[in-house]
């Protein structure tokens, strides 16, 4: 186990330096000149030389991504272009509510999923079924700027339950939350239905069931448990997966997080805070993973890693 | 019969006007797009960011509300001007303190401009004030400190230009020059936009990272009667759907994006909404810029076809309204406007002829770019089709904003331009402003804003010499030598000027505040004379 452990922490190091090589590379060949973007249009070219000199952006990129590497290894992802301000303080004051974000969104995504797969499931070819797998689909393809503002006017405006956006308690959660589960919502029951279609076909349920075990029993004890084990996969991939969805989301309701953060850097191209954004997400998604591989062998013992 | 009414009206107007005389106390509520990055006056500029960092500080003087005309601010009246044009004298108001509670002093204006020009600040202001005596070989290291400023005792202040300028106490008017307090920088280092201390109507005490900003009343402030307000908040990355829905339901008072797109027009049909909204034409110009180095848009004939081939009502219809049609470069609330210019004709079999002339009778290929934010493409899809009308075929790139302006600044890459989102607005009121920067030699350069690369020496030489009237009795001629001169421009077709934008604000019921304030030509918006019913 830990030595399982212990080469998925290096094969994740490496992702994250091929991650912030990549970045970096991509960010270096942009046909934008930050210093000129910091410098305006009324400043002379000498003056957006010099500019371009206190940023560092006139030397070669190996010595410009040297340096990042080494002020990385200090946990220091360097200032911000256009606020001056450290960007690993920026990325700390943002995680914090969109992991919120996240939590929220994952655990509406089961609390929705997981039971309307299992209903559809036991009910197969009925009209629970039917109804549940079209919502499935459409709330897995419903484009996520749409559900949002439709969303805020109905649950927001026009029926008042929730604010209409702004960071604050579980009422200003819920809205965001739910526009980044109910993809994923979709997705869960899809999967927990034919998970346990499979597993209900299986030798040992025909036994348990033949043993006299009540209906419940045999779904709750023996099925369940095995269905569930690709969905803790599934919620290690989904953090992946939310980290582009909380542009949107975040964008929409005014949610203070790392999705608002980079979506101004992007904007106003300052590039510290833009790979900052991605080695960090790069890094959580990698950690989000690393957690989803050592959490299986604890639903299900016969996962062993050697 | 008629007596009794008009009696009635005339109360009610009497009523009306007492009631929205400013009341004092209250707060009130803004919104915003997109976060603000920095309040520190010597970085931020732009357009959300400028009213808010005159909330904080002051400059030594400012423009009356709502008009482009200059009066004293920090400073007790206008500056005295040496006789050869090139000296200012300012005395400071005394008492003035830093909402630190430091009194202000003229030293403090000297590290504020040495600050915007020293190469570390990286403030986009500097190229404003290089015409300082000394300040480029400051700006080159060759000297510690800026010679022109000085300030001989603790209410003097003194600037000497290199040569006169008579735009240059509106340079003095800009964010750039509001006053800083050198303690508060050296302790917030490259934080100071952060943690803003100026002498303004309010201070900044809470910004809560990408959520809002408050601001409360200086308590402390010159001006004893204002701010009218006790508090201002700003809440930021409300996407404007939300916050016009926010703004209906009494939690917004004022959309500082204005209205929505997607809700415009259902706002200014709707009689309800009628006394809440307000609109102005900006001070800018949205333009088609025409890069006269490149092929057949060498020949002035072409620009000058394709001047002919644009359907400007058709561009103003996509933006729904929001724009009025420009004849010539200048804005019409820009001093220097001429209102005898006609411009270019929309004349489709025109441009073909004039085309023809040039020795294009089939047309040619080119390249359009432009900015991919909506509506953007569309305009710029329109822009094509009248081109392909009389045969330029056009196709389009339609990319990122700091994309279109590298490429757009770098000669020979770029025949045509589309200037939406990229739009020039004035810094200050004066028609130098809409020259130097984008229409001048010392701009067409790889890396500047003169897109159409368009260089002549003589039209610089009559610029300078129109800036070298200082006199107010020279006014007059020098606005009238920058109209002929965009008028030399415009001979030339160098840019296709389409539209000027038509700004709508909206504001809640409870907000006092008209046109001036709330669509001042300069600032925007003065919060400090904004207030709410009670």
């Amino acid at each position: 186990m830990l030595g399982f452990l212990g080469s998925r922490f290096l094969q994740s190091v490496l992702v994250l330096l091929v991650a912030s090589f990549i970045t970096f590379t991509l960010v270096f060949l942009l046909p934008a000149d930050p210093a000129r973007m910091v410098a305006g249009p009324s400043a002379s070219v000498t003056t957006v030389q010099s500019i371009r000199h206190e940023m560092g952006l006139d030397r070669p990129f190996l010595s410009q991504y040297g340096q990042y590497l080494g002020r990385l290894l200090h946990l220091d992802l360097g200032r911000s272009y256009k606020q001056g301000s450290p960007v690993s303080a920026l990325v700390a004051s943002r995680v914090w509510p969109t992991v919120q974000l996240m939590l929220g969104a994952i655990a509406l995504e089961l609390l929705i999923g997981l039971p309307l797969g299992i209903w559809a499931a036991m009910r197969r070819g009925g009209w629970p079924d039917t109804v549940v797998m079209g919502l499935a689909f459409l709330g897995a393809s419903a484009p996520q700027f749409w559900l949002a503002l439709s969303l805020v006017y109905l649950l927001a405006y026009r029926f008042a339950l929730f604010p209409l956006g702004g960071y604050g308690g579980l009422s200003h959660l819920f809205l965001p939350a739910l526009t980044l589960g109910i993809g994923g919502a979709g997705w869960y029951a899809r999967m927990m239905r034919s998970q346990l279609l499979e597993v209900l076909n299986q030798d040992y349920i025909r036994t348990a069931r033949a043993k006299g075990q009540a209906p419940r029993v045999v779904l709750l004890r023996h099925a369940l448990r095995n269905a569930v084990l690709p969905i803790v996969t599934m919620i290690g991939l989904d953090i992946g997966t939310f980290m582009g969805g909380v542009v949107v989301v975040e964008s929409v309701f005014g949610w203070p997080g790392l999705g608002r953060l980079v979506w101004d850097a992007i904007r106003v191209v300052d590039i510290p805070i833009i790979v900052g954004v991605v080695i960090f997400s790069a890094t959580f998604i990698t950690l989000a993973n690393l957690l989803a591989d050592f959490v299986q062998p604890f639903i299900d013992p016969r996962v062993r890693y050697r | 019969m008629k007596r009794i009414p008009m009696l009635t009206a005339a109360l009610t107007l009497l009523l009306g006007s007492a009631l929205a005389a400013p009341a004092r106390g209250g707060s009130m509520v803004v919104s915003y797009k997109d976060d603000v990055t920095t309040l520190d006056p010597a970085i931020g500029y732009d357009w959300q960011n400028w009213p808010l960092e005159k909330m904080v500080f002051d400059g030594l003087l400012d423009y009356q509300v709502g008009t482009t005309k200059l009066e004293p601010r920090l400073a007790t009246s206008m500056p005295k001007v040496s006789a050869d044009g090139r000296t200012y004298t300012f005395t400071l108001r005394p008492g003035i303190k830093f909402q630190n509670g430091r009194e202000l002093v003229a030293s403090d204006v000297v590290y504020t401009l040495t600050r915007v020009l020293d190469p570390k600040t990286k403030s986009p202001g500097q190229g404003f004030y290089v015409g300082i005596s000394g300040a480029q070989a400051f700006i080159d290291g060759k000297a510690k400190t800026v010679s022109g400023l000085k300030a001989p005792n603790k209410s003097t202040f003194s600037v000497t230009l290199d040569a006169p300028n008579a735009a240059f106490l509106n340079v003095m008017a800009m964010n750039f020059a509001f006053i800083v307090p050198k303690e508060e920088v050296a302790k917030a280092g490259a934080d100071f936009g952060h943690k803003p201390v100026g002498t303004g109507p309010f201070r900044l005490t809470s910004w809560p990272s990408g959520q809002q900003l408050v601001f409360e009343r200086n308590p402390g402030y010159f001006y004893q009667n204002l701010p009218y307000l006790d508090r201002v908040t700003v809440k930021v990355g409300l996407d404007p759907s939300v916050a016009f829905l926010s703004l209906t339901r009494g939690e917004v008072d004022l959309l500082g994006d204005g209205i929505p797109p997607a809700q415009f027009l259902q706002v200014v049909h709707d009689p309800r909404y009628k006394a809440n909204v307000l609109q102005r034409t900006n001070v800018n110009t949205s333009y088609l810029s025409l890069n006269s180095g490149v092929g057949p848009l060498k020949d002035v004939r072409v620009r000058q076809a394709i001047n002919m081939a644009i359907n400007k009502t058709k561009v103003i219809r996509i933006i729904n309204g929001r724009g009025v049609e420009a004849k010539t470069y200048l804005p019409p609330l820009m001093p220097g406007y001429d209102p005898a210019e006609t411009g270019y004709k929309y004349d489709p079999a025109g441009a073909k002829a004039l085309l023809k002339a040039a020795g294009f009778p089939n047309g040619f290929e080119t390249t359009l770019y432009t900015n991919s934010t909506d509506p953007n493409p569309r305009i710029a899809q329109s822009l094509q089709q009248d081109l392909a009308a009389v045969g330029i075929r056009a196709s389009i790139k339609s990319q990122a904003q700091s994309t279109v302006v590298e490429a757009a600044g770098t000669p020979n890459i770029a025949p045509l331009v589309w200037s939406g989102g990229m739009a020039w607005t004035q810094d200050y009121p004066d028609p130098s402003d809409f020259y130097w920067p984008i229409l001048s030699c010392r701009s067409a350069v790889t890396g500047g804003w003169n897109w159409p690369f368009y260089c002549n020496k003589a039209l610089d030489a009559r610029a300078e010499k129109a800036d070298q009237m200082v006199k107010p009795g020279q006014q007059a001629a020098r606005l009238k030598e920058y109209a002929s001169i965009f008028s030399a421009l415009n001979k030339q077709a160098l840019w296709v000027p389409v539209f000027h934008e038509v700004r709508y604000m909206m504001r809640s019921d409870r907000l006092v505040g008209g046109l001036p304030e709330l669509e001042d030509p300069i600032h925007n918006i003065v919060y400090e004379r904004l207030s709410v019913k009670k």
